[in-house]
């Protein structure tokens, strides 16, 4: 898996854990302390020890541990603007989340990330499929689709509702678009951007 | 155009010809703005866009001179250079088609590459802009390379420290590919303990080139390191292959020669090697001339071993034979002193 994806779950673990817990999770997995460089690729199977490893150290489900990846990715303010650009409202957010692996991979083209198909119903309720590599990477999706709703400021009930086929796939229930008044968005790069 | 033309345009009113050119203008043929969209509008704030004249709320910049109407309608069809007159001075591409008889020129304009600028001086959002424009995907694009970039320099960084961490480690000059000193002393702490264990002795010779600096300064640094590299290719062909050659600083170089040896072979072996490095080295085309000094000690003159104390011995006796006129070979002896300027000589 891409340097990126594998550096977001130790910039994670390190953010909302501590240092001491990602230490320890590292020299589980055998991996240098300074962790993951960005910039490369990463065997999928270093990937897979490093949840379990994470998963076991935090006695956290590994289901659980994704969504709160997917939380925390939003929490990341560069993060957080390039998700914006995906729509002008949570709707449109969601309609266009089919775009997202393309828009990532103008940035990063062997970002690797998985596919999303979006099957809009009618009255606000959608269907989305995610195919990753990575077993499981729905829950992180599922937790990014959380974190954005409050971003938005939007009411939705967000369920990943198992794996078929077809792929993982979870239901969004659009409550009530402007619920609140969410967070502030401009497409002005603010001057002092921080990195992961 | 002709005149269906007309009444087609009218057929497409204001609101949607400005979702589908959020920055068109329609100017009337006294120069006048008849209708504008909506983020040009916005753009403009109070300056009331409508009514003024359009070339002096925007200054065209190519094609140049474009002062009048008539100029303007001549530009029809070309890429467009233009500026806001007041500030921000906002700056814009553009294209300009006439429309039909007495109905003045359409002009859509785009941010081009200053979209970022705009965009933050303007407050802009996705809805200022046509659903066809890539403006956003550009800004998207331009934020998420700063991120990669970011995290790109870290990289280099990091790896700018390992290869230091790296070359401090190596153990041969990476331009001769002789060893360098810190090869030098594992090597010559090594043969003085095995000398401390009743193993065969060594000598330890110090050159030193003269006349390098002058070839460095006068012929530039690529012939200094071609002069480098024929003194080191000498040093490799006059010693054995159990023999230790090491570039020690930037034209000295030190030999240590394993095996029993006396004092005058390494004289020979000194002078020779002298005398080869007076041969002159062409370098395209223009002619090196350098040589050498030498100091030699051996591991037999020693009671004990001490690599520290041989290394500052055969540099007494390198500088003996500067002293003495360069291109000499000198073995230490306890008599010879050193003088307090020593070093000024060189």
């Amino acid at each position: 898996m891409h340097g990126l994806m594998n550096r977001a779950i130790q910039c994670f673990l390190r953010d909302t854990y501590g240092a001491e817990v990602w230490l320890s999770v590292a020299e589980q997995v055998g991996i240098e302390p300074e962790g993951f460089e960005a910039m490369m690729v990463y065997p999928d199977a270093i990937t897979e020890s490093l949840l379990s490893a994470a998963s076991r150290q935090l006695s956290k489900p590994r289901d659980a541990l994704f969504e709160d990846i997917g939380i925390w990715l939003v929490s990341v303010e560069r993060l957080r603007r390039l998700m914006r650009f995906g729509g002008v409202d949570y709707h449109d957010f969601i309609d266009t989340l089919e775009e997202l692996p393309g828009r990532a991979q103008l940035a990063v083209p062997d970002i690797g990330l998985p596919a999303i198909r979006v099957i809009p119903h009618s009255q606000g309720r959608f269907t989305l499929i995610c195919q990753g590599t990575v077993a499981g990477f729905g829950h992180v999706l599922a937790g990014v689709l959380r974190a954005m709703a409050d971003d938005y400021g939007a009411l939705a009930l967000i369920d990943h509702v198992g794996e078929t086929a077809r792929g993982e796939t979870i239901e969004v229930e659009l409550l009530e678009a402007r619920y609140t008044e969410g967070r502030a968005f401009s497409l002005a790069m603010p001057v002092a951007a921080g990195g992961l | 155009m002709d005149g269906t033309t007309t009444d087609q345009l009218t057929t497409v009113p204001p609101e949607a010809l400005g979702r589908l050119m959020p920055m068109y203008v329609w100017v009337s043929p006294t120069g006048h703005v008849r209708e504008a969209g909506p983020t040009l509008t916005k753009l403009c704030g109070d300056c009331a866009l409508i009514g003024r004249r359009f070339l002096e709320t925007f200054e065209l910049s190519r094609p140049r001179g474009i002062a009048t109407m008539a100029e303007l309608g001549a530009a029809a069809g070309r890429r467009l250079h233009m500026t806001l007159r007041e500030p921000p001075h906002t700056s814009f591409r553009g294209l300009a088609v006439p429309l039909g008889p007495g109905q003045g020129m359409l002009v859509n304009l785009s941010f081009g590459l200053a979209v970022a600028d705009a965009v933050r001086d303007h407050d802009l959002t996705d809805a200022d802009f046509a659903v066809t424009d890539l403006a956003v995907e550009l800004l998207y694009l331009h934020e998420a390379k700063s991120a990669v970039m970011d995290e790109l320099s870290g990289l280099n960084t990091r790896l700018q420290a390992a290869r230091a961490a790296a070359e401090e480690q190596a153990l041969t000059d990476p331009l001769t590919g002789l060893a360098n000193r810190r090869a030098l002393e594992i090597a010559l702490t090594r043969a003085a303990e095995a000398v401390d264990r009743d193993g065969p002795g060594f000598g330890l010779v110090h050159l030193d080139l003269d006349y390098f600096k002058s070839v460095n300064d006068t012929l530039g640094h690529a012939a200094g390191d071609h002069v480098l590299t024929e003194v080191a290719r000498i040093l490799r062909e006059e010693t054995r292959r159990h023999d230790v050659v090491a570039r020690v600083g930037g034209d000295e170089f030190v030999l240590i020669l394993r095996g029993p040896s006396d004092a005058e072979r390494l004289v020979a072996l000194s002078r020779r090697i002298i005398a080869r490095f007076e041969e002159p080295m062409v370098f395209e085309g223009q002619t090196c001339r350098i040589s050498g000094s030498a100091g030699i000690v051996l591991s037999s003159c020693y009671e004990r071993q001490n690599p520290d104390r041989m290394l500052s011995d055969a540099d007494l006796a390198l500088y003996a034979s500067k002293r003495n006129g360069r291109a000499q070979a000198t073995v230490y002896t306890p008599d010879l002193v050193l003088p307090d300027d020593h070093r000024a000589q060189d």
